[in-house]
């Protein structure tokens, strides 16, 4: 008996933190999954985050469309992609004094993207750059720092392609001295010729594995449509892969943080999206072990070590925020243009 | 019917019944279900259901579409005749040249790769196909080479990350059938004169070839359906139709012209095997 009684008092403190116990179900990318980021919230809160991780906007919303309003409560979505959400009627009102958007650069509050009739929906958690990454051994750094140089013939064989339309097909819209916000189906002939000519001077295209196995490999030398989200996490394995943003500027690239309007945990939920961009959780998610990336909140800075913000080119912000340019929002139209041209460049 | 007709009837039902029911549920339906939204049509981001041949056109008058189905095509005749070529004689000395004891040890060997993964193996061809690749440092160490060669990232890479695999698996059905074949045909045609080209060419290769077909078959199948392989090592230069059913899946969204495109590949496959109906022995598998 004296034996049973503890065990039992135990098993009966188990139940009872297990009933108590509460969960929220989160639909993120890959930089979420890492238990550095995700466990200290759920030592601090008693909240258990299930993740779900899923790539590309149509994924993720083809996940909701096939679940129960309340499967899941927060979501990791494009910064483009917020306003499609939002139509869709999938994302709940935020509250917007309880955001930690006062600490942020004021570039990343991005209220066109994260707001609509004046409430907030989400919130922008990371951001950075597609631009021009590159083996700093093998290119001459001065060469990256003009898109024209790059596509002169020089480096032909030596390039490839991030597989993804939006934000390449935005890096040629800035190089030829456009605007992303002013692409439209019509506009974007203009480009064809050279995706055709950049594609010609590829070796590859490929995701974002690929893309990094073929710089880091030396199978390429520049990969147009990186930056330091592709470059970052190896630069402890290989210093000389670089990147830069050259002089016609770059695409800016944005994760935003939403808490599902079918959620019935809300106050859970918004804890999370608290921890996530505030300081602490901010400097996780910068560093996390999938993919690096500049925190939108500026407090992150006192959490990032010396070296950390070194590799994430922190002092530069100032200067890269003013040169680069938000990716396209397209329309549905727009969208289906955008990709009807990246087929073609795909199968040319 | 009598009493007993009606039990034996009932009987065999139900020992059918399982194997009708999985037919039905994994197969029947969902087809039915993606034939359903191969003719409904997105307008903007919607789906709208109806009968619309809209993706079926789209995909015959896209240049880009159509002509992953051809890439598809090419790629996997290519593959199905290296395969073949390459297995048969290997099949040939398993069966015929190593002791019977060793045989099973000598098929083990030979499928050994099966036992790593398709996606880790495929990144291993890339990492041995690329510039600093073994190949290339090995020609180059040789100096039969100056600089490298562009295998990584082309069709050839593709190419020769599938024959790596569907050798393995023609190895099994041509060696299966060649096992069974008796030394006496053999023996009989060189009693009359047959030289072992002759013996080969109108003996053997008559009888084994439900094998080699069965295994062809096989090959076209999985390959032509391959979207893995040509992903990692074609370095999206050029798209099969996997590649655009799922560029159209995860990227657009357009689950009815996803399911166009896949009753497209079904239809492909289901004349493939039309083509090689008169030949195929799957029992024999």
């Amino acid at each position: 008996m004296t034996k049973t009684l503890p065990a039992l008092t135990l098993l009966a403190a188990g139940l009872a933190q297990t009933a108590g116990a509460e969960e929220i179900n989160a639909l993120v990318w890959c930089d979420h999954a890492d238990p550095a980021l995700i466990e200290p919230f759920e030592m601090a809160t008693g909240i258990t985050v299930n993740l779900k991780e899923y790539e590309g906007t149509a994924a993720g919303l083809a996940i909701l469309e096939q679940s129960q309003p309340g499967d899941w409560d927060v979501m990791v979505i494009d910064g483009v992609d917020v306003g499609r959400a939002v139509d869709a009627g999938l994302l709940a009102e935020l509250p917007a004094d309880k955001l930690a958007t006062a600490d942020f650069f004021p570039e990343l509050v991005m209220p066109e993207v994260n707001t609509r009739d004046g409430k907030t929906y989400a919130v922008t958690e990371k951001f950075g750059y597609n631009t021009i990454a590159y083996d700093k051994t093998k290119v001459d750094p001065a060469d990256m720092e003009d898109m024209a140089k790059i596509t002169s013939g020089k480096y032909d064989g030596r390039i490839a392609i991030y597989d993804y339309y939006m934000p390449v097909l935005g890096l040629m819209q800035v190089a030829s001295g456009g605007k992303t916000a002013e692409m439209t189906a019509d506009s974007l002939a203009a480009l064809k010729a050279p995706l055709m000519a950049l594609k010609a001077a590829s070796k590859s295209v490929g995701d974002v594995v690929s893309s990094q196995t073929a710089l880091a490999t030396g199978e390429v030398d520049i990969l147009i449509g990186g930056g330091e989200w592709l470059t970052a996490v190896l630069a402890s394995e290989n210093a000389n892969l670089d990147w830069t943003i050259p002089t016609q500027g770059a695409v800016r690239w944005s994760q935003s943080l939403a808490v599902l309007a079918g959620s019935t945990k809300q106050d859970a939920a918004l804890q999370f999206v608290n921890y996530i961009t505030g300081p602490e959780g901010q400097a996780r998610l910068a560093t996390s072990s999938c993919y690096w990336g500049m925190p939108a909140n500026k407090k992150a800075g006192d959490v990032l070590t010396a070296d950390q913000k070194t590799i994430l080119r922190w002092d530069n912000q100032p200067d890269y925020l003013a040169r680069s340019q938000l990716y396209p929002v397209p329309d549905a139209a727009l969208d289906t243009a955008m990709q009807d041209l990246w087929t073609e460049m795909l199968q040319n | 019917m009598t009493s007993i007709q009606t039990t034996e009837r009932r009987k065999a039902f139900a020992f059918v019944a399982p194997a009708l029911v999985w037919v039905l549920a994994f197969f029947v339906v969902p087809f039915a279900v993606m034939a359903a939204v191969s003719v409904s049509r997105m307008e903007g981001r919607d789906i709208v259901h109806g009968f619309f041949l809209d993706n079926y056109i789209r995909f015959f008058a896209d240049p880009s579409l159509f002509k992953g189905l051809l890439i598809s095509l090419e790629i996997t005749g290519m593959v199905t005749v290296i395969s073949v070529l390459l297995a048969y004689p290997l099949a040939w000395i398993i069966a015929m040249q190593v002791p019977a004891r060793w045989q099973r040890l000598a098929l083990m060997l030979a499928v050994l790769p099966f036992w790593t993964s398709y996606v880790v193996r495929s990144y291993a061809w890339l990492l041995v196909l690329g510039q600093n690749g073994v190949i290339n440092k090995a020609l180059m160490g040789m100096g039969l080479i100056a600089a490298p060669l562009e295998i990584a990232s082309t069709r050839t890479a593709s190419v020769i990350g599938f024959v790596h695999f569907f050798v393995m698996l023609l190895t099994l059905t041509i060696y299966s059938n060649l096992i069974q074949l008796s030394p006496n045909y053999a023996r009989a045609a060189a009693d009359l004169g047959a030289s072992a080209f002759s013996t080969f060419r109108h003996v053997i290769l008559p009888l084994t070839l439900p094998g080699v077909v069965t295994g062809a078959f096989l090959t076209f199948v999985l390959c032509i359906g391959d979207y893995i392989t040509p992903q990692i090592l074609g370095g999206n230069n050029e798209l099969t139709l996997p590649q655009l059913i799922m560029l159209q899946l995860g990227r657009r969204g357009d689950f009815p012209m996803a399911s166009a495109m896949s009753i497209i590949l079904m239809a492909v496959v289901t004349l493939a095997y039309f083509a090689c109906a008169r030949w195929l022995k799957l029992d024999r598998v």
